[in-house]
């Protein structure tokens, strides 16, 4: 069962080949024999999936209007509150949230029939670009558990990988769905800023984080955006635009379709095998019937320089409400409230969330705002410009999801580099506009992936996109060794 | 040396919104603690706000008020601090784009002189929860009902120059928010708060001195005894060669005096940033001018047209448009009466003075303008006279009837004006008052004016008083002197 | 611009960071390195650019004034540190 699609799972469910609570227990048993390798959970709500498997069962068997997605198992990266459900955000400071609400995407999955197998492993509070920023431990690549997941989706991209759950949510704000997926080998969606609502899902950066489906295919992906994808009332920031049917349009031709290669993504430091599989990716598009140029987008240098003003501010001020008050982490006999909110802060936050905080205090405060952070915004005006001047020219843009495929757990200790991952990614959280990653080869047994671009409000297209390269590849079917223990 | 005062009001105003600025939840004052907290309220994780129309009409209604210019694209900041009550370490507020820009307010002093104070912007904002210092085992106790709730900073340019003018402008300011309908004003409740920059220079001296900021002063009176003990000190410290800080000063009602809050001021800075979870507010000129259309009279409108269509003298048409609530009593006493003079003494004498004898506000009167306006027309048509009408406005005060004519039906206080029977009465108190007559027959005529008055009160007294008074005193003097 | 230890203890003081002087060190550091970086964006010419704050140019929508919340205190306080009477608790503050 682990070795199929959703849209496939979803098929067979359909059909009666198994129920949902043979396919929920069947990957339960996963779970609990091969993540102890993977780390890719930090909770695991097995009883509540089953009740849940058997009360899709019955919908089912009940006939009436069942959306295609019931029974489907699903995991959640630790990001989305889950009522009654331990939310923990990678964070020690919220080890012992009990989240007293759901999420509105955990809604609309749930009232779409899907069950929540548990919460996936990720950087706190979604900072970091390997997953080895969380409190509950670093997340293994499911293809080489010597390299990194990727970051900081890392949980929800293993576990997918490993086929412990067809299909997971991520978040991505600065590269979190993308890269990830690019490293493990599976199919990621960072939608349109805005078109996923944020409600319920702890803020890092609130101008940037969107979230996102993370499955096996693009068509897999477009099932999910079809029930997660809208206008949500209480998030101002959301869009009250009509959603398409995201599996429509997954057939249509791509002849004529205009490729735009940014040259800037493809000069130094870009890995040669990476380099190499996504050029080779073009070439099948251009068997497909499009058409190629080079574009150029030239400030994405600045992208990074310019997230890491924004991104740090958002958050500074965003995790200002985790002050051990109201929820989350209290130190022990605080003498004063300010001995409360520090030695609180102190011990609930890691190293790298602090260093944010940090940046992002100092680059607010007076004296310093105007050279950084309107001068950061200014900056991100510039970067979306470059990408909606490149798509007057081109439908999409393509390039790879990361300059190299995973590395090793631990190779990257500054944190600079470590953010220099996040080059092809990071400016499109700027501009706001969406982008996939699918499978487009391997490099050492290690997967690479391609990453996808197109203008505001493209995921349609992108899906398209990506779906026919995958009816011609079969990159995003193959699956890690580990995979197949215990199946 | 002679001193020059230079006052500039912030003044925090509650909007009357049913819920809170960026929720859902109630803004009901008074509820158990925490209970109209919901999880936007308290920050919980992954919670986001979304604006309150009310809250933006309201606004633009007091900007309307103000002649201010409302601003087609508005911003909310994050003022970012952390204190115990303020749930999210920042306050969502308007630092660089607020929606009410720069307008103007004129006040009344007491000679009746008015004066223009400008505003120079109002923004809006959300208050934050209460701090309880009562003893919970030496901890203080966080309720977080307040927290949300819209607030409009009006904050005013220093144009003040005295502790009247201040309060003044407060009371104008309280008068445009309760007749626009956007707050209750209430002050005792917090509804309405009120932060003083007071500085003091040299008379004659173009700039100004340095400010102290006096927080939280929170009734017109502690306004004026706030900027009073303030103005002095600092005139003291300077004369005695010392210097004025600029620092923010609490007053102490009850020790009559403002002290330096020395705490937390050290590292303020608000990094002040625009809220990522909130979107321009972007309004256009035929929003404005819906609401435009919606105004009501304002205060200064209103007691402009009491003087001049309604001919009412400066004083009483400022008391009776001080407040909405006081000058629609009014005007319906008036609707329902026709004279205005008439109804601004009753409103003024009789019923104020019923109201203050029973610390009862005008909203709360057992009188309604339609009950009053009544009694009133049974005055001007002469079916009852003053004395019977102070009768019936007693009664009805006292919930005996429904209206004046059932009153005075029942007790019987319609005036009588039939010559005939005033007559009739007059020739019986005559004829039973021998002795009187005869004093009035001998006595120097002109001491017999004084002495018609015993007359007239047995008259007045055998009619129950319903008797037209002017009418009996012409048709005694007339009888009388025909005994002569 | 140069980061100096006064610069991350101010930070660390606003945001409510306890820091030990061993962190303090290791903060200067990894934050210099981070603001070098950032600091190429002083070479971007930006005469003319009005800034960015979210990548749509979308406005806000407005919420009709409605209660629509009721109590869930104690659903609420469950995840909270110390509650009294359905107060949150905090050492004492004096004003």
């Amino acid at each position: 069962m682990h070795d199929k699609t959703l849209t496939q799972l979803a098929a067979s469910l359909k059909s009666g080949e198994f129920s949902s609570r043979e396919l929920t227990a069947h990957y339960l048993q996963k779970i609990e024999k091969t993540d102890g390798k993977l780390n890719s959970f930090i909770t695991v709500t097995g009883e509540q999936a089953l009740d849940q498997a058997e009360a899709a069962d019955k919908a089912r068997a009940g006939g009436g209007d069942t959306g295609i997605l019931t029974g489907i198992p699903l995991a959640l990266k630790d990001i989305f509150c889950t009522r009654d459900v331990k939310t923990s955000c990678g964070s020690k400071m919220l080890d012992n949230f009990i989240a007293p609400y759901n999420a509105t995407v955990v809604e609309k999955l749930s009232a779409a029939g899907t069950i929540s197998l548990g919460k996936t492993n990720m950087d706190e509070f979604a900072m970091g670009s390997s997953n080895e920023n969380s409190h509950f431990g670093p997340v293994k690549n499911p293809w080489d558990l010597k390299a990194v997941p990727g970051g900081s989706s890392g949980g929800s991209a293993a576990a997918v990988a490993a086929g412990l759950v067809p299909a997971a949510m991520g978040t991505d704000t600065g590269g979190s769905i993308r890269q990830p997926a690019a490293f493990c080998g599976i199919t990621g969606l960072k939608p349109t800023y805005g078109r996923v609502s944020r409600y319920g899902m702890i803020a890092y950066a609130s101008s940037l984080d969107q979230a996102g489906p993370m499955a096996r295919s693009a068509e897999d992906c477009a099932h999910l955006m079809n029930v997660i994808a809208g206008h949500d009332v209480r998030d101002s920031t959301s869009v009250a635009r009509g959603v398409p049917d995201y599996t429509e349009t997954l057939n249509a031709p791509l002849s004529g379709l205009k490729i735009g290669l940014p040259k800037e993504y493809f000069g130094d430091g870009l890995a040669p095998e990476v380099e190499k599989a996504v050029r080779d990716a073009v070439k099948m598009y251009e068997s497909l019937g499009a058409t190629v140029r080079e574009v150029s987008l030239p400030h994405t240098h600045y992208a990074i320089p310019a997230y890491y003003v924004i991104a740090p501010a958002e958050a500074s001020s965003n995790l200002s409400r985790f002050d051990g008050v109201r929820f989350g982490h209290r130190c022990k006999e605080p003498i004063d409230l300010m001995d409360l909110y520090k030695r609180s802060r102190a011990e609930g936050f890691g190293e790298e969330v602090k260093r944010r905080i940090l940046i992002g205090t100092h680059t607010l405060s007076e004296g310093f705002f105007d050279a950084y952070y309107t001068k950061a915004q200014k900056v991100r005006r510039l970067i979306r410009q470059d990408f909606l001047d490149a798509f007057e020219e081109v439908d999409v843009l393509m390039g790879p999801a990361a300059p190299t495929p995973a590395f090793d757990l631990g190779a990257k200790k500054d944190p600079v580099s470590m953010y220099l991952q996040d080059i092809y990614t990071i400016a499109v959280n700027l501009a706001g506009i969406p982008g996939i990653s699918v499978p487009a080869g391997f490099a050492g047994g290690r997967p690479i992936g391609l990453q996808i671009l197109g203008t505001h409000f493209a995921e349609a297209q992108l899906l398209n996109v990506a779906h026919q390269y995958q009816q011609a590849t079969d990159w995003h079917l193959q699956l890690p060794a580990i995979a197949e223990e215990n199946a | 040396m002679q001193w020059e005062t230079v006052i500039g009001l912030e003044v925090h105003v509650q909007l009357a919104t049913r819920s809170k600025i960026f929720s859902g939840a109630s803004t009901a004052f008074g509820a158990e603690p925490n209970t109209q907290a919901c999880a936007v309220d308290l920050g919980l994780p992954g919670t986001l706000p979304v604006l309150n129309e009310q809250a933006v009409a309201m606004a633009v209604q007091f900007g309307l008020a103000v002649h201010s210019d409302i601003a087609e694209v508005s911003v909310f900041d994050r003022k970012n601090y952390f204190y115990a009550d303020l749930p999210k370490g920042y306050q969502t507020s308007q630092m660089y784009h607020p929606i009410v820009g720069p307008g103007e307010v004129e006040i009344t002093l007491d000679d009746d002189t008015t004066k223009r104070i400008r505003i120079h912007h109002a923004h809006l904002e959300e208050d934050a929860g209460k701090s309880l210092h009562e003893d919970f085992l030496g901890m203080t106790g966080i309720d977080l009902n307040r927290a949300g709730t819209p607030l409009l900073e009006i904050v005013s340019e220093p144009d003040m120059r005295s502790a009247k003018e201040a309060v003044a402008y407060l009371k104008a300011i309280h008068a445009i928010v309760t007749y626009l309908g956007i707050s209750d004003g209430n002050m005792a409740e917090g509804s309405m708060r009120c932060d003083v920059n007071v500085s003091v220079r040299p008379k004659g001296q173009e700039a100004f001195g340095t400010r102290a900021e006096i927080k939280n002063v929170n009734s017109f009176r502690f306004v004026e005894r706030a900027i009073a003990f303030e103005v002095e000190r600092q005139i003291e410290l300077i004369e005695d060669g010392g210097t004025v800080v600029q620092e923010t000063r609490l007053f102490d009602p009850e020790r009559d005096e403002t002290r330096s809050m020395r705490t937390k001021e050290e590292a303020n800075d608000y990094r002040y940033f625009p809220c990522p979870d909130l979107l321009p507010v972007v309004l256009d000129e035929a929003y404005l001018d819906h609401l435009r259309s919606q105004l009501p009279e304002l205060p200064a409108d209103k007691r402009e047209r009491f003087q001049s269509e309604l001919g009412l003298s400066a004083y009483d048409a400022s008391v009776l448009s001080a407040s909405r609530e006081m000058a629609e009593f009014f005007e319906e006493v008036h609707h329902v009466c026709g004279d205005a003079k008439q109804a601004a003494n009753w409103v003024q004498g009789e019923l104020s003075g019923a109201l203050n004898r029973e610390n009862l506000s005008i909203t709360n009167s057992p009188i309604s303008a339609r009950q009053l306006g009544e009694l009133l027309s049974r005055v001007m048509d002469d079916t009852i006279n003053g004395k019977a009408a102070k009768q019936v406005f007693q009664a009805l005060w006292n919930g005996q009837g429904e209206n004046a004519d059932e009153i005075i039906e029942t007790k019987g206080l319609k005036q009588v004006t039939d010559t005939g029977a005033i007559e009739a009465m007059i020739d019986q108190v005559i004829a039973e008052s021998p002795a009187q007559v005869a004093q009035y027959r001998d006595a120097e005529p002109d001491k017999r004016g004084k002495m018609i008055g015993y007359f007239v009160g047995q008259v007045m007294k055998a009619s129950r008083g319903t008797a037209n008074p002017q009418q009996v005193n012409g048709v005694l003097k007339a009888k009388l002197d025909a005994l002569l | 611009m140069a980061l100096e230890e006064s610069h991350v203890r101010r930070a660390a003081h606003l945001a409510r960071l306890a820091v030990s002087d061993d962190q303090a060190t290791g903060f200067v550091d990894d934050l210099s390195r981070i603001l070098d970086m950032v600091d190429q964006l002083q070479s971007i010419d930006t005469e003319g650019v009005s800034p960015l704050a979210h990548p749509l140019d979308a406005t806000q929508r407005l919420r009709a004034d409605e209660v629509t919340e009721t109590n869930q205190r104690d659903t609420f306080q469950r995840c909270a540190p110390a509650v009294e009477n359905g107060l949150y608790l905090v050492p004492r503050v004096v004003e």
